[in-house]
């Protein structure tokens, strides 16, 4: 398999959180060891698998959330508190 | 007594008595901020009812962070709509808690801006933590805190805001520069502060002499423990200046010793070799005995408060580590230890709870340490390391039998 670009880890790993949206809940260590699983050991590396969660952050296309422990999720609405 | 908004006559009991009261100051500021108003109330009704109305969790930070915000939400959020919203803001506070007055006043200022007024200094992580804010608020306060040189804090499954004791700048027994490891190692790992990829928290502790100030041993992960490798610094004149005073150095200096390493008869004599360190001859005449010259730490590993399982101690690891910048050793055996807890830790476990469900024969190895007799759960004792020899002789002896 050929070596991704950290885009193409990116958006793998936004799809794998899309996928258990509401089902599982993934952490950070889950979506790298995923990652590498995918993609082999030489292609992706633990680094590039922090820079992709780095990059779904900062574009706010996944946030962190806390249930007992820190998840990487889709963004939600609040839906507890009024606006 | 300011005016509130709901009869309080439960929490207007914590307000008799000589000793300071949050209630007081709840009613303070209650005039100007209507979520504290609402806060009151709700406070009134769980004391009422005998059950919290706080939900927590959800939201953790701001853009691109994932730690530093605690969500926190009311379930009472239609009657007391001012705090549906109170979230609280750690933010990371500068090593050894040192602040001009300037400082505290701006940080004090923007909390007024934007959330409910109420800080508490400090939490037990070290941080500053900043009480009650909306959402809508998280951004224009993060943006004002760094405009004026503040940054969040840890919070969730990553580096917590490492913490330490005044060190160098007010102590005498400091045996390294605490506040200035400090501040490298929040600098340098910046991303596990912010960005939460751990199985769950971390939390680093640095002490600069034994009496562990800031009590590392018992609420970090990773305890840096200030101590010394050659003797105590003794000047008989001051010793006998402290019996001339009427101190019975005998029963009182080397009668409490725990290693029975010391004794008085005019002059007092220390093993240094048996010396567990425990600070008590030096804490007992501080103008006669100090610390040796060859200081460092110890590095101690595992303990944590009871949250999903019982609490534990911190061991040690590195029974002797110089501690010098740029801290180099310190740090590559730190992301070691995150290493292997990636790789084997479950959500929700602290370090000290893998290595006592991996072992500590799984743990050295990867850490690059070979077992040590000093790897010890306090002086005296040792509770992971295990010879083969003393098997063989169990064996043996049983086969005798």
């Amino acid at each position: 398999m050929a070596k991704p670009t950290i885009d193409e880890i990116a958006n793998a790993m936004f799809d794998m959180v899309s996928q258990y949206d509401g089902k599982k809940n993934l952490k950070a260590g889950d979506l790298t060891k995923a990652m590498i699983a995918q993609y082999g050991e030489g292609n992706c590396t633990k680094d590039e698998c922090k820079q992709a969660i780095r990059i779904l952050m900062d574009s706010g296309r996944c946030v962190y959330s806390y249930f007992g422990g820190s998840f990487i999720s889709l963004p939600k609405t609040e839906g507890s508190a009024p606006q | 007594m300011a005016d509130t908004k709901y009869e309080t006559p439960m929490l207007d009991e914590l307000e008799s008595g000589p000793w300071p009261s949050f209630i007081k100051e709840l009613k303070k500021v209650a005039p100007r901020k209507p979520m504290v108003q609402d806060l009151l109330g709700q406070l009134e009704q769980s004391y009422e009812e005998g059950q919290g109305h706080w939900k927590h969790g959800g939201i953790v930070g701001v853009m691109g962070y994932g730690g530093g915000v605690i969500g926190r939400y009311s379930d009472l959020a239609d009657k007391f709509t001012n705090c549906a919203h109170f979230h609280t803001i750690r933010v990371n506070q500068p090593a050894g808690w040192f602040y001009t007055s300037k400082a505290l006043r701006t940080i004090c200022d923007i909390w007024e801006r934007h959330g409910s007024g109420l800080t508490n200094m400090h939490g037990s992580t070290g941080d500053i933590v900043l009480l009650g804010t909306t959402t809508s608020e998280l951004e224009p306060t993060f943006a004002e805190l760094t405009a004026n040189g503040f940054d969040l804090g840890g919070s969730g499954s990553d580096m917590r805001t490492p913490s330490c004791c005044v060190g160098k700048a007010r102590c005498e027994w400091a045996c390294y520069d605490t506040m200035a490891l400090t501040y490298d190692l929040t600098q340098s790992f910046q991303d596990a502060l912010h960005r939460p990829a751990f199985p769950y928290k971390f939390k680093i502790k640095s002490a600069g002499c034994p009496n562990d100030c800031v009590a590392s041993i018992a609420r970090a992960d990773l305890s840096i423990i200030g101590t010394w490798r050659d003797d105590i610094r003794v000047d008989q004149e001051g010793v006998k200046a402290y019996e001339k005073a009427g101190l019975n150095i005998e029963r009182d200096v080397c009668g409490r010793c725990p290693a029975r390493c010391m004794e008085y008869s005019g002059k007092l004599m220390i093993d240094n070799r048996a010396c567990v360190h425990c600070m008590h001859c030096i804490n007992a005449m501080p103008k006669a005995l100090r610390p040796g010259v060859d200081t460092g730490a110890t590095i101690l590993i595992g303990s944590k408060a009871p949250i999903v399982q019982g609490a534990l101690l911190s061991s040690v690891l590195v029974p002797f580590m110089k501690i010098e910048p740029p801290y180099q050793e310190l740090k590559d055996l730190i992301e070691k230890m995150w290493e292997w807890r990636d790789e084997n830790g479950k959500s929700r476990e602290r370090i000290g709870e893998l290595i006592q469900r991996m072992g500590m024969r799984n743990f050295l190895p990867a850490v690059g340490l070979e077992p040590n007799p000093d790897m010890v759960f306090h002086p005296r004792a040792n509770p992971y390391v295990f010879y083969d020899e003393y098997f063989v002789a169990e064996e043996e002896g049983e086969a005798q039998a």
